[in-house]
């Protein structure tokens, strides 16, 4: 469209080429072969060994994935119930009250997650709520940082939500309550599945304030994959980050089927 | 995340709402709610919002409250003894520059190469420009030290490029050894962030009425024309957007800093987990800290004012 002649397309094909596949493929295809060797030093990985994902998927390296899960269920369950929450209430409100709202909500974007777990693990540390050095405090950092892109995703799509469908339910004598419950919601359906996957797969990767404040029974995959790297166990660190990236991918993917269910309905 | 952020337009709010709630109560959320009994048996609507805000307040506002408090009380010395110490600090200086210079150099860096990117996923289609659309928002969906993680193999000591480089001209070590440098850092920020510029762009690409490109075309522009006439114009908002947003992640970024393991580059949020873990100075990191958000909150501020008039 852009470009007519063919010598010109297949120029920019090349250009993209080059500028696409060393930045974007070659990092993840070499995260994953390093996982696969045992050995590398020069051009390509040698002595192929599917070691690493033994050990990856035991002992303290599996209790990390749970770990991991776990947190990230929870921080999403949670921050989606908050988000969702909030934004049902603030698209009731008026402008200037949503904005407010808007600004409050997304105020853990704006600040550094850094900063979060710091201000996080310096609250409660001291009464009168003592968190420190427990799970808790881990999965609450989480559900202050995501729950700003669930309010965000929910927010967004109530925008686009169709009103006629509860005005007719309340012109049918539906209360509100159930209007939220068996109209609003479920047509909300997609885009809080969609809300909770983004929630999900960023409380997975979370590093930043997790390093600040996780307790040593509490550590989640990414500071499993820094210690092990830190100390120069590469291959091990690689593989621990596919087995990151596979389990974020499937839930995702699971996630993603629910949305295509709905949507039918 | 780009999409979500690029999506969230202010709703209309309904005329009707401004008469429910006392205009007092409509300037804060944290204000006490209207007088419940003004309109009989329910509620008024913003009580609805205060359960959320509530929690919000104990978990973000009361926390970040304490850091600004920390930082501004000190064991020793005056309120501001803290700042001056921090502030006047070498290290601080040059984390703060660090900061500022890579967060610059990634943001332009991320606007080149995502827009070239963009412009040829969208107006030079291949057969597979969609799985590549589709492999960039899954890129979007891992952690940032994956790449810092795979540069180590790529151009560390004995990575593959300076591998190949001994083999190729049998020297004894490759030329690379920028990976601890701040080049190191900022290649792996415009490698991870720049698929958050590419997002906005291709939905604004997907706007654009391709018939003003084939009118343009025919009239005789070349391609270069039509991109700085046509395609650049309705892209600048979604530049601006994606730009700014790139910007604020880079200011906080800190995986790939922390992964490279580099002791020479030190960024704000670096210097933050430094002082708070690794020397156990929390008011000097609250300090850090309160810099930090300042600098942030104040671009991304920019950011949603930026966005919100290009999604009007």
């Amino acid at each position: 469209m852009l470009v007519h002649s063919k010598a010109g397309r297949w120029a920019a094909w090349a250009l993209f080429a080059v500028l696409f596949l060393p930045l974007f493929a070659l990092p993840l295809v070499v995260v994953v072969a390093a996982s696969f060797a045992g050995h590398w030093s020069g051009a390509f990985p040698s002595d192929p060994t599917t070691g690493h994902y033994a050990a990856a998927v035991r002992g303290e390296s599996l209790q990390a994935l749970t770990t991991s899960l776990v947190t990230a269920v929870v921080a999403s369950l949670l921050a989606l119930v908050l988000g969702t929450w909030a934004a049902l209430a603030a698209a009731r409100l008026g402008r200037r009250t949503k904005r407010s709202l808007d600004a409050l909500f997304m105020l853990p974007v704006a600040v550094p997650s850094v900063v979060i777990g710091l201000a996080v693990l310096v609250a409660f540390s001291r009464p009168p709520l003592l968190l420190n050095g427990t799970s808790s405090i881990v999965v609450l950092a989480h559900t202050v940082l995501v729950t700003a892109f669930a309010y965000q995703s929910v927010s967004a799509a109530i925008v686009r939500l169709d009103p006629a469908y509860e005005q007719a339910a309340a012109s049918l004598g539906a209360s509100p309550g159930y209007v939220l419950w068996r109209v609003r919601l479920p047509l909300l359906l997609p885009s809080l599945t969609a809300a909770g996957g983004l929630c999900f797969a960023l409380s997975m990767g979370e590093l930043s304030a997790t390093m600040m404040l996780y307790p040593p029974d509490w550590v989640p995959l990414p500071v499993r994959i820094f210690t092990a790297t830190d100390r120069g166990s590469l291959f091990s660190g690689s593989a621990l980050a596919v087995v990151l990236m596979a389990a974020t991918l499937l839930v995702l993917l699971a996630v993603s089927r629910i949305r295509t269910r709905a949507s039918y309905r | 995340m780009a999409e979500a952020t690029g999506l969230a337009a202010p709703a209309a709010a309904d005329d009707d709402q401004a008469t429910l709630h006392a205009p007092a109560g409509a300037s804060a959320p944290s204000s006490p709610p209207p007088a419940p009994a003004a309109r009989g048996r329910r509620l008024p609507r913003v009580v609805w919002a205060l359960p959320p805000v509530a929690v919000l307040g104990v978990v973000l506002l009361y926390p970040l409250a304490l850091v600004v408090q920390q930082s501004l009380a000190p064991d020793r010395g005056g309120a501001f003894s803290g700042y001056t110490a921090v502030l006047g600090s070498a290290a601080f200086r040059e984390a703060l520059g660090t900061t500022v210079w890579l967060a610059a150099g990634a943001t332009v860096g991320c606007l080149l190469l995502g827009f070239v990117l963009a412009l040829i996923i969208a107006f030079v289609p291949f057969p597979g420009a969609r799985a590549v659309a589709k492999f960039i928002d899954v890129f979007l969906s891992f952690p940032s030290f994956l790449i810092t993680l795979a540069l180590l193999f790529i151009y560390g000591t004995v990575g593959m490029a300076n591998g190949v480089w001994t083999d190729v001209t049998g020297a004894s070590e490759g030329p690379f050894h920028f990976l601890t440098t701040p080049w190191g850092v900022l290649l792996a920020e415009i490698t991870y962030f720049t698929p958050f510029v590419v997002r906005p762009l291709l939905a604004a690409f997907s706007q654009l009425d391709t018939a003003q490109l084939e009118v343009a075309s025919s009239l005789g522009a070349g391609p270069a024309r039509v991109i700085r006439r046509v395609i650049l114009p309705e892209a600048l908002p979604a530049l601006a957007a994606g730009g700014s947003l790139v910007l604020v992640m880079c200011l906080n970024e800190f995986g790939i800093v922390l992964f490279t393991g580099a002791k020479d580059v030190t960024t704000l949020p670096m210097l933050v987990y430094g002082k708070a873990i690794l020397e156990s100075d929390y008011p000097a990191a609250c300090v850090v800290a309160v810099v930090n958000i300042v600098i942030s909150v104040g671009l991304f501020g920019l950011y949603r004012v930026v966005s919100k008039r290009a999604g009007a």
